[in-house]
C-alpha cells in the first residue's frame, strides 16, 4: 500500500463515518491533533536519534557491530533498546528501517519492537492496578518473550526490505 | 569536512521522518476516529469467563486497539474490577502494545510486508503464551 492510498482511505473513513455520526468526527479530529501535538517532540526526538545515528554510524560500523555479531550483546541491544524507547511505535519504523538497509537483521527489529511492550516509566500505573508481583512477572516474561521473537523471526529469514 | 557531515545527516534524517509524515499523519487520524467511535464501556461486554478464549478475546481486542499504553492500563484495571480475568486482561495489555493492526499499513510500507505480517502474528501468539505463563507463575506466589 502506498503512503498516500493510506491517508487517502482514511480520510474516506472520516467521510464515511461523518454520514452517521458527525459529532464524533469532530471529537475525533480534536482527539488527533492533540494527540499530533504530544507527538511532534517525540518525533523530533527521533529525529535528533536519527541525526546522531547518521552523523556517528557509518553503515560498516553498523553492519560490523550488529548485523554480523551474533551474540547475546546484539540481543541486549536489542532488547534494552526497545524498553527505553519512547512513544508510539509506528514513530520508530523510520529509524529501524534504516538500520535494515544497513543490514541489521529482522530479528533485532522484532526483538527491538516487542521489548517496547515495557514500560518502565508505566511502572506505577501498572503496580497500582495489578501489584508488584504481577509487575516483576510480567516484565521477565516479556523480556523472555522479547528474544524468543527475535530468534523466530531471525530463523524465519524473510528479507523483507532490500 | 565535518559541517558537509553534519549536513548530509541532517538531510539524510529529514528525508526519512518527511517519507514516513504521510502515514504518521493518517495512523493518528485513525487512532482519533477509533477512539471516539468505540465507547469504553463495549469492551467489558466481550468476555465469557472462558480462560482460553476470554485471553484470545482480550489478544484481539489489544490487538485493534491503539493508544498511549497507560490508557490500556487504565481499562484493564476496569476490565479486572468488573470480573475480567486476569489471563484475558494480561493478553490484552500485552497486544495493545506489541500488535498493530492499525499501525500495520505504516509497518508494511517501512519495514516490508512480509516481516510486518509474521510479526504481528506472531505476537498475537505470544500475548496468549505471555498471559498464561504470567498468570501460572504468579499462582505459585
Amino acid at each position: 500500500m502506498k503512503p498516500f492510498y493510506f491517508i487517502g482511505f482514511v480520510l474516506v473513513a472520516y467521510f464515511a463515518a461523518a454520514f452517521f455520526d458527525s459529532a464524533a468526527v469532530f471529537d475525533s479530529l480534536e482527539f488527533s491533533g492533540n494527540l499530533l501535538l504530544k507527538i511532534l517532540p517525540i518525533l523530533l526526538l527521533v529525529f535528533g536519534v536519527m541525526f546522531i545515528f547518521n552523523f556517528f554510524v557509518t553503515p560498516e560500523i553498523i553492519t560490523k557491530n550488529l548485523a554480523k555479531s551474533s551474540g547475546f550483546r546484539r540481543w541486549v541491544i536489542a532488547i534494552g533498546g526497545g524498553i527505553i524507547s519512547t512513544g508510539p511505535i509506528y514513530l520508530w519504523y523510520p529509524l529501524l528501517r534504516e538500520l535494515k538497509k544497513y543490514g541489521v537483521s529482522d530479528g533485532f527489529v522484532a526483538a527491538f519492537l516487542y521489548s517496547r511492550a515495557i514500560k518502565p516509566f508505566l511502572f506505577p500505573v501498572m503496580i497500582f492496578y495489578f501489584g508488584w508481583a504481577y509487575a516483576f512477572t510480567l516484565t521477565v516474561v516479556m523480556i523472555l518473550m522479547s528474544f524468543g521473537e527475535g530468534v523466530i523471526i531471525e530463523r524465519l529469514n524473510l528479507k523483507s526490505v532490500k | 569536512m565535518k559541517s558537509k557531515k553534519i549536513f548530509s545527516a541532517a538531510q539524510k534524517s529529514m528525508r526519512a521522518i518527511l517519507n514516513s509524515l504521510p502515514i504518521l499523519l493518517g495512523v493518528v487520524l485513525l487512532v482519533g476516529l477509533l477512539n471516539s467511535l468505540i465507547p469504553k464501556s463495549f469492551y467489558t461486554t466481550l468476555f465469557s469467563q472462558n480462560l482460553f478464549l476470554d485471553s484470545v478475546v482480550g489478544s484481539a481486542l489489544g490487538s485493534v486497539l491503539v493508544g498511549n499504553p497507560i490508557t490500556s492500563y487504565v481499562l484493564a484495571g476496569e476490565m479486572l474490577q468488573q470480573g475480567v480475568s486476569l489471563v484475558a486482561v494480561t493478553a490484552f495489555l500485552v497486544a495493545w502494545v506489541t500488535v498493530g493492526v492499525v499501525q500495520f499499513p505504516a509497518e508494511a510500507i517501512l519495514l516490508g510486508r512480509r516481516f510486518a505480517v509474521w510479526r504481528n502474528v506472531l505476537s498475537f501468539f505470544f500475548s496468549i503464551l505471555v498471559a498464561l505463563f504470567t498468570v501460572a507463575i504468579l499462582s505459585f506466589f
